[in-house]
């Protein structure tokens, strides 16, 4: 595609993700399919850039405090280098933060702030208390597997996570 | 807002200029990071691309990394990323979108040089790299 063009759309995108700022409503937002299953938010340049090491993580799993954080040091992002340039990198923190755990636009987001210091901005999903209760019957070694790696790996066992559906039904423990 | 509309607006100008050009290709490529490195497209060498791509490299945490450590041995597999993701395989043969679009391509090798060289590689290294997926078969 043209650099040009493709820069243009940025601005556009930035332009779009304003607008959706604003008019945000301050209750639940439209397709949070409440219980496990997260809001269909998305945007371009998040679903390009923040999906090729692993998924994109769901806004609405951490606070806008650790995005900031987080988009802060793609240089060093958990010892590898994501970095971005700055027009794309600025577009997908709006993105994350309009979204975030406690943006509150949806129940995923309400039940990860809870039992969350106001104060804290964790850059892992996989340390909040919030995860780690969920996950409290997955013992040290099954994280460890060959076949997972990685708590990170939410697609070894949530067959659905890159479409956001984290229910029960969707859960399955590779050997 | 306006001001950092304008910061954006200028940072994607910048791109823009930086890089133009439409659909790219391994030969297009090859012959820019040549013309780049002051060479003709005859000088570029498969065998120190392959060189490039499994020579092991002491990483930061001790443990040895290569471009094969993501990329596999064979680069018309499919690789695996640290967290467990596929990786579409690397050569063209094997996966025709590989080196048509010089930003992905700039983006991949300024991250992946950084992490495994712990330095920017520099364009004859580029055109050796692709000079030898371009052949792998
Ligand atoms: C070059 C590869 C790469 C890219 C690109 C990348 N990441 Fe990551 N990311 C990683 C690695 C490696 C980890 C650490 C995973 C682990 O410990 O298993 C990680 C971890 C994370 C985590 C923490 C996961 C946890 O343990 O809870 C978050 C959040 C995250 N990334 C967000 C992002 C966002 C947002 C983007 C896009 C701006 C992005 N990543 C792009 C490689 C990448
Ligand atoms: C080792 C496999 C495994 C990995 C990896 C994993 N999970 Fe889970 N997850 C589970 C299991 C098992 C449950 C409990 C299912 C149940 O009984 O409801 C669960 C529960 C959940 C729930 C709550 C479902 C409920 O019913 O309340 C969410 C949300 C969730 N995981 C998100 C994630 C995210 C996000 C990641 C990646 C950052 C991840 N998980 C990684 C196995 C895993
Ligand atoms: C930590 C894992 C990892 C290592 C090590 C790694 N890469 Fe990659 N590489 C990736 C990922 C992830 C992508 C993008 C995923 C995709 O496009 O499917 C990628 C993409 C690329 C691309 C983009 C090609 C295109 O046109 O799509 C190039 C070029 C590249 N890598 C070169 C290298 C070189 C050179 C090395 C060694 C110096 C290397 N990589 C080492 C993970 C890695």
């Amino acid at each position: 595609m043209n650099y040009l063009l493709r820069g243009i759309g940025v601005v556009a995108a930035v332009g779009v993700a304003g607008l959706l700022a604003f008019s945000m409503p301050s209750g639940d937002a439209h397709g949070d399919g409440g219980g496990n299953t997260l809001p269909r938010v998305t945007n371009k340049n998040w679903q390009q850039e923040c999906a090729s090491c692993h998924i994109a993580y769901a806004p609405a799993l951490l606070p806008k405090a650790s995005w900031r954080r987080l988009m802060g040091g793609l240089d060093q992002h958990f010892g590898e280098n994501a970095s971005l340039d700055p027009a794309t990198q600025a577009d997908i923190l709006r993105f994350l933060e309009a979204n975030a755990a406690d943006a509150g636009s949806s129940s995923m987001g309400r039940r990860v702030m809870q039992g969350m210091n106001p104060n804290e901005a964790p850059l892992r999903i996989t340390e909040t208390r919030w995860f780690v209760r969920k996950h409290d019957e997955v013992s040290r070694a099954t994280w460890s597997r060959k076949s997972i790696g990685s708590a990170a790996n939410c697609a070894a066992c949530h067959r659905q996570a890159e479409q956001g559906v984290f229910d029960e039904d969707t859960v399955r423990i590779p050997k | 807002m306006i001001k950092r509309a304008v910061r954006i607006a200028l940072a994607t100008l910048g791109m823009a200029s930086a890089v133009a050009g439409a659909s790219d290709s391994p030969a297009s490529l090859m012959a820019q990071y040549a013309k780049q490195a002051g060479v003709p497209v005859s000088a570029l060498s498969a065998s120190r691309g392959a060189a490039l791509y499994r020579t092991e490299h002491p990483g930061r945490n001790g443990q040895a990394v290569s471009c094969a450590a993501c990329h596999t041995a064979n680069p018309t597999r499919a690789g695996r990323t640290r967290v467990g993701k596929r990786i579409e395989p690397l050569a063209p043969a094997a996966n025709p979108q590989r080196f048509t679009d010089a930003a992905k391509v700039e983006k991949w090798f300024r991250r992946n040089c950084q992490d495994v060289l712990q330095r920017e590689c520099s364009a004859q290294e580029k055109g050796d790299f692709i000079a030898w997926l371009s052949q792998a078969r």
